[in-house]
């Protein structure tokens, strides 16, 4: 977990200093870089003026006291950009995770349980497509046949023109909305989640679909499955009490795997659907050059992923009582 | 094969050739195989089957809906999107090739030395890989392509360097586990060279696994080219390329058919791979042989 948190700030750090094109220019602006003197002051300011492991010890020093710098591009504490930006991003990964986990698990049980039945076709067609489809075609054109041609969904953004923010407690507007018990706020906060939900959902179900079923049929052709069916409990039963559990720990390591992929597509789905979370950050971090803010998302992105993993394995112990931690 | 090879004369030509009949009888992995072809095909024909040029532009005819003289209609700047879509096979799948195949070429020799060697050098290369992992790929080669500047080139490059770790530890793991195998002490009590054992006695027996994930890889690295060149951080304008024709088409929003039709394009080389991919798996599975 520290190598793996080590390794994550060095190569964040790597990856914002491999950058050919430099800060300078690209900050300043072509007439000020020409003046030396504003040119040695921005490196001062930046630190740029020191050599490069001594640049890596002070992002690790301040990494340790919660400090990722200041953002070039808004001007603000990094942190004060991830705490606007953090949430955002939580409450769409959470909104697709409930989506993909709500269609991809009993579409995964009943291919198993009515094996190469239509069920299973369909489950393994679904599960195909959904890791084949590229997410961000999927919410360009869900964006125009949902929103704009069928007016099923309500537009991009994270609550409609008209509705104001709730006041910053967790920065989840669902869950902000509710403490004031603002319904109205809380609906359309919801309802923005539905379209971008599902098409960042799409790009896990299909794996947890997959996974599901899988394990489900290994489960399901165990001896305490038969000992069960033995005992004349009901196939639901069955299925439910005695397989489902055990057939869920493959799901739920995939889940943390497929996290990554869900950070990945927040990219692609914030960018789309006008999303203020931090993929969107990450993007336009990435296009100006800001390297405060490239280094500090890669970083939190990484031990997200980091953290999500960890997690997974203590579920393990949980769901499994024979996996212990010594 | 060698006649230093005792253990398995001729079982590996066999063992594929059933792979390969395994696979022939399943239809939705030849269904796969045929879409992709297909694909290939049009790629290499582009410049004589398209019926306009792709990149020339028409403006007074700008935004037109799909006819019978465009078939899928007229991009923002007048140019046949048809005609398009079709020469950006010419991009993506050469692109998502190269990045396949050096990407397992350079994953697949680490992971196996890492394995073979052992000791320290297993722990310090396996460290690296974990490192790499710890990001999810889509991220770390956005941030190295932007890094890079835009270019097909540097995208390439950026997801190269994101795509071998998987590779190095499916080798390393196979490599562990052939590394126990009596053929290896049979190969070194004939006097054969570490170098020769791992290239010509553990390697062959590894691929298998690399090869189900390459084929599932290529519609995957189809997808992240075009996601980066959507993002802006591969193909420069006016490349018809299949993920930035999708870009263009984002804010045309009446005008569906332009972004709709590369994303096609993209779907169906990608679920084609991932056709083929699947039965290859099936096929492999020792546990499905005796079916």
């Amino acid at each position: 977990m520290v190598v793996a948190a080590l390794g994550v700030t060095l190569i964040s750090f790597i990856v914002a200093h491999a950058v050919p094109t430099d800060p300078i220019v690209s900050n300043l602006g072509q007439i000020a870089s020409q003046r030396p003197e504003i040119v040695k002051a921005f490196r001062e300011k930046w630190g740029l003026d020191k050599p490069l492991h001594e640049q890596y010890f002070t992002f690790v020093r301040n990494l340790a006291r919660g400090e990722f710098g200041t953002s070039i591009n808004t001007r603000r504490a990094v942190t004060k950009d991830l705490a606007l930006f953090l949430p955002a991003t939580v409450e769409l990964a959470t909104a697709a995770v409930v989506f993909a986990l709500l269609l991809g698990l009993p579409l995964g049980i009943f291919a198993a349980v009515r094996r190469d039945g239509p069920i299973d076709h369909l489950a393994r067609m679904v599960s195909l497509i959904g890791v084949s489809i590229p997410i961000f075609w999927l919410a360009t054109v869900s964006l125009v046949l949902f929103y704009a041609t069928l007016h099923w969904t309500v537009g991009p953004g994270r609550l409609g023109p008209q509705v104001e923010a709730p006041d910053y407690v967790t920065g989840l507007f669902t869950v902000d909305s509710l403490l004031e018990s603002d319904f109205e706020t809380l609906r359309d906060a919801l309802s923005h989640l539905i379209l971008p939900g599902l098409v960042l959902a799409s790009s896990i179900m299909g794996l947890i679909t997959r996974i599901t079923r899988s394990s489900m049929l290994e489960v399901l052709s165990q001896d305490y499955t038969r000992t069960a069916r033995a005992k004349g409990l009901r196939e639901a039963v069955v299925v439910a009490r005695h397989a489902l559990r055990n057939a869920l720990i493959p799901t739920v390591t995939v889940l943390g795997l497929a996290y990554g992929g869900l950070l990945s597509g927040a990219v692609m789905t914030e960018t789309i659907f006008a999303w203020p979370g931090i993929g969107r950050y990450a993007f336009q971090a990435v296009r100006t050059n800001d390297f405060p803010a490239i280094m500090a998302v890669t970083f939190v992105i990484g031990i997200i992923y980091v953290v999500v993993n960890l997690v997974v394995d203590l579920l393990y112990g949980w769901l499994d009582p024979r996996i212990h931690y010594s | 094969m060698s006649q230093s090879e005792p253990t398995r004369e001729t079982a590996p030509e066999s063992e594929w050739r059933r792979v390969v009949s395994r696979l022939a009888r399943n239809p939705v992995a030849m269904g796969g195989a045929v879409v992709v072809l297909a694909w290939v095909l049009t790629a290499l024909t582009a410049p004589w089957i398209v019926p306009y040029d792709p990149i020339e532009q028409n403006i007074p005819n700008r935004l037109a809906a799909p006819s019978s003289q465009h078939w899928l209609g007229v991009d923002g700047l007048g140019r046949d999107v048809l005609s398009r879509v079709l020469y950006g096979g010419r991009i993506s799948l050469p692109v998502a090739a190269v990045v396949v195949v050096l990407a397992s070429i350079f994953g697949t020799l680490y992971g196996a030395l890492a394995g073979f060697l052992g000791k320290w050098v297993d722990e310090i290369a396996m460290r690296i890989v974990d490192m790499v992992l710890s990001f999810p790929a889509l991220i770390l080669a956005m941030a190295i392509a932007a890094a890079l500047g835009p270019s097909i080139r540097n995208s390439m490059l950026a997801m190269l360097m994101v795509w071998w770790p998987p590779y190095a530890r499916l080798a390393r793991g196979q490599v562990l586990a052939l590394k126990e195998c009596d053929f290896v002490p049979a190969a070194l009590s004939l006097g054969t060279s570490n170098r020769r054992i791992l290239l010509r006695h553990i390697l062959p027996n590894s691929v298998a696994p690399s090869l189900v994930l390459m084929a599932m890889d290529f519609g995957n690295a189809i997808i992240i080219t075009a996601a980066l060149s959507f993002l802006g951080l591969g193909a420069v304008p006016p490349t018809p390329e299949w993920g930035m024709m999708v870009a263009e088409g984002r804010e045309l929003i009446q005008q569906w058919w332009i972004s709709t039709f590369p994303g096609v394009a993209i779907l169906m080389v990608a679920i084609g791979c991932n056709f083929i991919g699947d039965g290859l798996r099936d096929a492999m599975d020792p546990r499905l042989r005796l079916r």
